[in-house]
């Protein structure tokens, strides 16, 4: 068969929007790049990092990375900073001031909103920030305009002296598309020159810099009418005509291929004008955004009259399958019911604890604990929530289990005076924003429990380094903080620290029981590296021996994945009670032999799956 | 040309190599000079989750993610998955199903019951539906990951382009891996199409 004739063969890329930014800031010759990972932006900072001419760096958490791109910014030089939605939210506190010095090299935010929340804690809108910041927003719609409206924002940051944000969504992020660079082109420094009222921002240079920035809004509105990155495509049907931007505007062409459509590409400030005369040539205007009605309000507040929201879903994307029933209906059109295959009620996956994940052991642990509040955070420890364990009560946002738990404390009502009060926070979390809330505690003479479960890794976005891993971006050997001592330094006192093996459950249940007993702060910290890290080494696997397996399901309550329930059985007790038993097996192929399920084991029918005198012959990666 | 675009649609769960499916799809039809775009749906991967990744291909194509009921092809690397996303395909739609089942912790605790002859109920939908159990021959061949390779080999001769096209964008994958490795997913696909010949 025929392909289409290749074009530029050779210069056509698959790849992702991630990746696209990062080709992007190479070819913008940027000199730093910094970021906190988080999904679904993690991958942006990992491409970055294999280009030697940009100093890249994994910051301690967002509002550091992009301070640290604000100096590179203030230095002369183009920087760029990422960061999931929720990283904005602690990056805001510079951000909010940023606006009133503007950029100096080129500085762009790159904000990954996940929307329809495949990861993360809440869904958010971050276009929001260019509003409340008063400084633009462009949006792409794949990993084609990814690059080229990272390298647009650059330019425009320099030209207009402001700051810039590209506002990604996960289905730019993570969707690969047919991306062909452009022209590299080179950038060189100024150098850094003194500026006292307008970079240092106390009360009198501040107020001076707020009518600059309203100056700067009456420009940037009047550039968002005129720009190409907003583009009016001519349909032949117009009895609908959309506004629309970033990933929704690919589900309106799949949806409507034949109507008006105004594509915005630089979103903020919206080109209101443009938008009204586009109105103005077709029967209806309906605004399709992810996700809150932010466009759509605008333009009710400037008279234009459009559908949005009140037809179509607050939350989750504009996929076709949504917009197209709903925007139908709105122009009268029935659409044929296709015959579809009826959705199927299948069991769930959730996601589950890796094999051998030494979170296992702490939860095991956590959950035979009585009487206990447990204040979670921002983690794969987050699963410790569900089945088997139920042993977390909250989480929030990162660094949250802390302070929480303070509160917790704090605020415990008379009938809640025997609970002993845990928090539960990984390494990488603890240093993002937990440390924080550990002072608070020793500070104010809190009682907390605190879990502090170094496994040397960020494991949940793909076992990324931190301070705690004693590599950095580029994997190479840097510091290493020992958190015994950062804990000592806190104000916890030594003898209330200590460091657990957490596969040696029974030492582990030992400091547990006694830490909560003590009416003051304490850190058990445990010290096994995560399983999809390079540090793990995996140790030959186990099998159950069935003429010795009892069913009594203990070893389930470990909740490793590689045990599973081979029969049940219920029978009749001496008493004439009925029990239930779970005869289990285990998936040896996926075993790596962490032993934690043979604790609970009361017959020791868990064993080696193979002879030691044949373990050569065992495939151990 | 096909002037259509062509929905690929690959399922299973996290660690099968769903994702690697979909790319040596993609890739081979961006060598064959298509507009392409892939996506998927994996957050919680590396924790046993669902995948999906959606493949789209064609002279022009818009939106990366496939609507239900309008998926060529379902490549399906469980059969519990191919179950929960056959309502993807098109009426005249095919499903290729690896029939090795794999049940997660919910289901083998007793929260959840895996659906009973997954296959047989896709069948009665009217959908036209292989199978070939990818799973043991891949641990017969010495890695679970050459699923993969033979899926890819059973679906190798439905596809708008020559099965060699795909054989060969497979292949690319693995050479800097060695020759041996080569040779075992050079007889993972050949296995794979031999099925589905």
């Amino acid at each position: 068969m025929n392909a289409v004739e290749p074009q530029a063969q050779d210069l056509r890329q698959f790849i992702s929007g991630n990746e696209a930014v990062a080709q992007a800031a190479r070819d913008a010759n940027v000199k730093v790049a910094a970021a906190y990972p988080g999904t679904p932006s993690t991958e942006i900072l990992e491409y970055v990092s294999n280009f030697p001419d940009i100093y890249s760096e994994w910051s301690i958490n967002e509002k550091v990375s992009l301070e640290v791109a604000i100096g590179a910014s203030l230095a002369g030089s183009r920087a760029l900073c990422a960061m999931k939605h929720v990283g904005m939210n602690v990056a805001s506190d510079a951000f909010m001031t940023q606006t009133l010095i503007g950029a100096i090299g080129g500085l762009v935010i790159v904000v990954a909103d996940d929307v329809g929340l495949s990861s993360s804690q809440n869904e958010q809108d971050s276009r929001y920030w260019g509003r409340f910041a008063h400084l633009p927003v462009l949006e792409p719609s794949d990993a084609q305009e990814a690059y080229d409206m990272t390298r647009a924002a650059f330019g425009l940051s320099e030209q207009y002296e402001v700051p810039v944000i590209v506002r990604l969504t996960t289905r730019i992020c993570h969707v690969k598309g047919v991306v062909i660079n452009s022209e590299p082109e080179s950038h060189t420094s100024a150098g850094f020159k003194k500026d006292p009222s307008r970079f240092v921002m106390v009360p009198g240079n501040a107020k001076n810099r707020i009518p600059m920035m309203m100056e700067r809004d009456k420009v940037l509105k009047a550039f968002a009418e005129e720009t190409e990155l907003n583009r009016i495509e001519e349909g032949s049907d117009k009895r609908v005509g959309f506004v629309t931007s970033g990933a929704a505007y690919y589900h309106v062409k799949e949806s409507f291929p034949d109507a008006p459509v105004i594509k915005l590409g630089f979103s903020c400030p919206a080109p209101i004008e443009k938008i009204r005369s586009f109105a103005e040539g077709v029967e209806k205007l309906v605004v399709i955004e992810e996700v809150e009605p932010l466009l759509e309000t605008e333009l009710r507040a400037a008279g234009v009259d459009v559908y949005g929201k009140d037809i179509v879903p607050k939350i989750g994307e504009m996929a076709p399958a949504v917009i197209t029933p709903k925007v139908s209906k709105l122009i009268g059109e029935t659409i044929a019911e296709a015959e579809l295959i009826p959705t199927q009620q299948v069991f769930p996956r959730p996601p589950t604890m890796c094999v051998a994940c030494p979170h296992l052991g702490i939860y095991y642990c956590l959950s035979h604990v009585k009487n206990t509040i447990i204040s979670g955070d921002i983690g794969c420890y987050t699963l410790g929530a569900g089945h088997p364990w139920n042993a977390l009560d909250t989480t929030i946002s990162m660094g949250a289990s802390l302070s929480v738990a303070q509160g917790l404390d704090k605020g415990r009502a008379e009938s809640d005076e025997n609970k002993n009060v845990l928090a539960v926070i990984g390494d990488s979390t603890f240093l993002h924003m937990g440390m924080q809330g550990l002072l608070d505690i020793t500070y104010n003479k809190g009682n907390v429990t605190i879990l502090l479960l170094d496994n040397r890794a960020v494991g949940m976005t793909g076992g990324q380094d931190a301070p705690s891993s004693g590599l950095n971006l580029h994997k190479e050997e840097t510091m290493q903080v020992d958190f015994r001592k950062l804990c000592e330094a806190l104000g916890v006192k030594p003898e209330r620290i200590h460091e657990v093996n957490p596969y040696e459950m029974p030492v582990l249940f030992k400091a547990l029981r006694q830490e909560v007993k003590i009416k003051e702060p304490s850190v058990i910290i445990t010290n096994q590296p995560c399983v999809l890290t390079e540090r793990y080494s995996k140790m030959p696997p186990l099998k159950v021996d069935m003429d010795k397996c009892t069913g009594c399901a203990n070893c389930l309550d470990v909740g490793c994945p590689a045990i599973l329930v081979d029969r049940r059985e219920t029978v009749v007790k001496p008493n004439g009670k009925e029990k239930e038993l779970a005869f289990v097996n285990i998936d040896t192929a996926a075993c790596t032999g962490c032993n934690l399920c043979t604790k609970p084991c009361a017959p020791d029918a868990i064993i080696p799956a193979y002879n030691v005198t044949n373990i050569d012959a065992v495939e151990i990666k | 040309m096909n002037t259509e675009v062509t929905n690929i649609l690959v399922v299973g769960i996290g660690g099968q190599g769903v994702m690697t499916a979909a790319d040596i799809l993609a890739t081979t039809a961006l060598s064959l000079g298509y507009d392409v775009k892939k996506t998927e749906v994996a957050g919680m991967a590396q924790r046993g989750g669902v995948v999906t990744s959606h493949v789209r291909f064609g002279p022009k194509v818009y939106s990366p993610a496939i609507k239900p009921g309008d998926a060529d092809l379902m490549l399906a690397f469980e059969p519990a998955e191919a179950l929960r996303w056959c309502s993807h395909l098109k009426d005249e739609g095919q499903a290729m199903v690896n029939t090795f089942a794999q049940e997660p912790p919910v289901v083998s605790i007793g929260l959840f019951d895996y659906p009973e002859n997954p296959i047989g109920k896709i069948r009665e939908m009217g959908v036209n539906l292989h199978d070939l159990d990818a799973g043991t021959a891949a641990i017969e061949l010495g890695d679970r990951r050459l699923i993969n390779s033979i899926m890819l080999g059973a679906i190798s001769d439905q596809l708008p382009f020559p099965a060699e096209q795909l054989e060969e964008n497979l292949l690319n994958r693995f050479r800097h891996k060695g020759e041996e490795i080569v040779a075992l997913n050079q007889k993972a696909f050949d296995l794979g199409r031999k099925a589905y010949a």
